[in-house]
């Protein structure tokens, strides 16, 4: 073949949102190169038998001519090993110009995979791929997303990942109905050494990631018991609380709650920072908010200066003073 | 166990990232130096996982060891003594040449050159922890690269890790709906992630362990050719321009506040 390559983020036959991210990006850099896009997805028979009509529509939505599918019995279930060992066996035997996914937990590591088995360079969490005839031009997120590097990459068979959100997914305009092909990859026995054994779902409502308010505290909140007000503001929005690392370095907090480069990146609609400073690795977790209010007692705060909106005073005067003020409205007739 | 865990000195910058005007580095001038929280978190959960084990079996004389690693400058010492400060046994240093930041091709062809030689003299680890990635470089494959050239197994985003009584580990992978359970066969490698533990804070006698620390020095990094990914230069990306909005200076900033929130549709 003489297309781009996409490895599927899936979760047994589910898609992942960076697959279509992945898809809608390898669109581009297939029309620099002057070819196609071709999926490659993993799975089992089994596997096929239920998703496999979903998963070849969604990828030639998303651009691709063709729907590699590797098939094999390790494969029913995600794997490193295993799916490392799948995409190495496809390329060798196809040949792809170029191999690309996203940076998401499974995209990054498969992709790793293929690159240690293949001993070929990878260029991880892309924003920008511009091929050329000797060294590609890349730019690539550092630092958690604070600071980019350009970078050249000189590979007989460029490996690269984008970043995750970086792309925002988009349908193909003229998609056509894909061609499917099937392959059985040789998995070779290392491919069942790290294979998911076991599940175990915990269910959660609202997520951090996902929650419409986010109401963080830092330091500045002082103690465990300190977040009550944080929780009951949280609560009264319908909203999630969230801490700086400071927090959860302090024990004060679980490190599930924690914002930034190490934790988790949000996107509400109103992130409420309290007594948080802005540290650079805390604000590539919240820079995706749509907007910020910050209360801080310091109005040179990194936090302040580049919030929306701020309130310079004692969080624990302001904030109880929020929660009576939404209270005292719903309670008007 | 014999536990080697990965550990890079990166600058820790505080409210923005300046860069060298060759756009090569870091401006690490007027800063301090760190490890990511990942692999901070990878020397907590190796000094624990002997703790346990000691605890659990008091009569197993077995070889204990903590070893930590890193490839950087002669200054990256401090980041080793800090891991001494904290229960770390062993500690080498691989010196890299220049002290730029290395390819991740490079640096993995470097440590795993190293971890060679350690187990060559001191025995083989049963276990080697990476971070889930460089607080710097955000590589993502580094731990990869070395787990597959040394023939083991390796998992990334692990947030939890039990060690079997057959000498293998159970290992928890954090996702969106709750984790995954993988099971390895000893030797083999992870990468973890910050949360798997609360990293202890030196002690007294943690901090003068660290003083007489001996650091072993390893010259595996001169063997190690570039890789295929080179540094044009390093920017900042475009800042979001953005005036503040002052509600207030007091709780009587209240009303304006939930104004605001009603404002956005959030209330
Ligand atoms: C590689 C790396 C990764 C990191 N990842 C993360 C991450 O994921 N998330 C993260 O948060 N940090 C992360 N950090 C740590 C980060 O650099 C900062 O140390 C941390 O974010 C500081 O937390 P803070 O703002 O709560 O504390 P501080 O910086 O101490 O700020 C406290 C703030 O509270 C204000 N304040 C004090 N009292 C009050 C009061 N009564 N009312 C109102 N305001 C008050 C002060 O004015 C100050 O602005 C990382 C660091 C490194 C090196
Ligand atoms: N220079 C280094 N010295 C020691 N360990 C490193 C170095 N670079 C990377 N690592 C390890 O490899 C992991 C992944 O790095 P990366 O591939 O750069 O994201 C890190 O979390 C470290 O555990």
């Amino acid at each position: 073949m003489t297309g781009v390559a996409v490895l599927v983020d899936h979760d047994r036959g589910t898609l992942s949102g960076g697959a279509l991210e992945a898809l809608t990006a390898a669109r581009s850099l297939a029309q620099a190169l002057e070819t196609t896009v071709e999926a490659v997805v993993l799975g089992d028979t089994a596997l096929f038998e239920s998703h496999g009509a979903d998963l070849v529509a969604a990828c030639g939505a998303y651009g691709a001519s063709v729907v590699h599918r590797g098939i094999g019995d390790l494969l029913a279930d995600y794997g490193p090993d295993a799916w490392g060992a799948a995409l190495s066996s496809f390329v060798e035997a196809e040949r792809p110009v170029a191999v690309t996914s996203v940076g998401t937990d499974r995209g990054a590591e498969a992709m790793a995979q293929l690159a240690a088995r293949a001993d070929l360079p990878l260029v991880a969490n892309c924003v920008t791929v511009t091929p050329a005839a000797q060294n590609w031009q890349i730019t690539r997120v550092q630092w958690g997303g604070s600071l980019l590097e350009d970078v050249t990459l000189e590979a007989s068979l460029p490996l690269v990942t984008f970043a995750h959100h970086s792309v925002e997914a988009e349908p193909a305009d003229n998609a056509d109905e894909p061609t499917v092909r099937d392959f059985e990859p040789e998995l070779g026995p290392d491919a069942e050494r790290t294979l998911v054994r076991d599940r175990v779902t915990l269910t959660e409502g609202v997520t951090l990631a996902t929650a419409s308010v986010v109401v963080s505290g830092g330091r500045g909140v002082g103690s465990a018991d300190g977040f009550a007000a944080l929780e009951e503001l949280a609560e009264l929005l319908g909203g999630r609380v969230g801490c700086s690392r400071a927090v959860t370095n302090n024990g004060w907090r679980n490190h599930a709650d924690q914002v930034g480069q190490t934790g988790t990146r949000i996107a509400p609609e109103i992130y409420i920072a309290c007594g948080i400073s802005g540290a650079i690795q805390h604000w590539v977790g919240a820079m995706g908010s749509k907007n910020i209010l910050a209360i801080n007692i310091d109005p040179e705060a990194n936090m302040v200066t580049k919030a929306g909106y701020a309130v310079i005073a004692d969080l624990h005067k302001v904030v109880p003073a929020v929660c009576d003020e939404i209270r005292r409205r719903r309670d008007r007739p | 166990m014999r536990i080697l865990v990965c550990v890079k000195r990166v600058p820790s910058p505080g409210s923005r990232i300046n860069v060298t005007d060759d756009g090569q580095q870091v401006d690490s001038a007027h800063l301090g130096f760190t490890t990511s929280p990942h692999e901070e978190c990878a020397v907590e959960e190796a000094v624990q996982l002997i703790e346990r084990v000691t605890a659990s079996d008091s009569d197993n004389n077995e070889d204990h060891a903590v070893v930590v690693l890193t490839l950087g400058p002669e200054a990256a010492g401090e980041q080793l003594r800090y891991a001494a400060s904290v229960g770390a046994t062993g500690f080498a240093l691989v010196e890299a040449e220049g002290g730029l930041d290395w390819d991740p091709q490079r640096t993995a062809t470097a440590i795993t050159g190293a971890v060679r030689s350690l187990e060559a003299d001191e025995g083989p680890f049963d276990l080697i922890l990476f971070g889930n990635e460089s607080a710097d470089g955000g590589n993502f494959q580094v731990g990869i690269r070395v787990a597959h050239a040394l023939g083991r197994p390796i998992v990334n985003g692990i947030k939890g890790i039990d060690s079997r009584p057959d000498g293998g580990f159970v290992a928890r992978r954090e996702t969106d709906a709750g984790y995954e359970v993988y099971e390895l066969d000893a030797p083999c490698a992870l990468g973890v992630k910050e949360g798997i533990n609360l990293p202890r804070y030196p002690t007294m006698k943690g901090r003068l362990a660290s003083r007489k620390a001996h650091i072993a020095t390893l010259d595996s990094a001169s063997a190690a050719a570039a890789g295929g990914q080179t540094r044009v230069r390093l920017h900042r990306p475009p800042e979001r321009a953005s005036t503040t909005v002052v509600l207030g200076d007091s709780a009587a900033a209240a009303p304006a506040v939930v104004d605001l929130l009603d404002e956005l549709g959030v209330l």
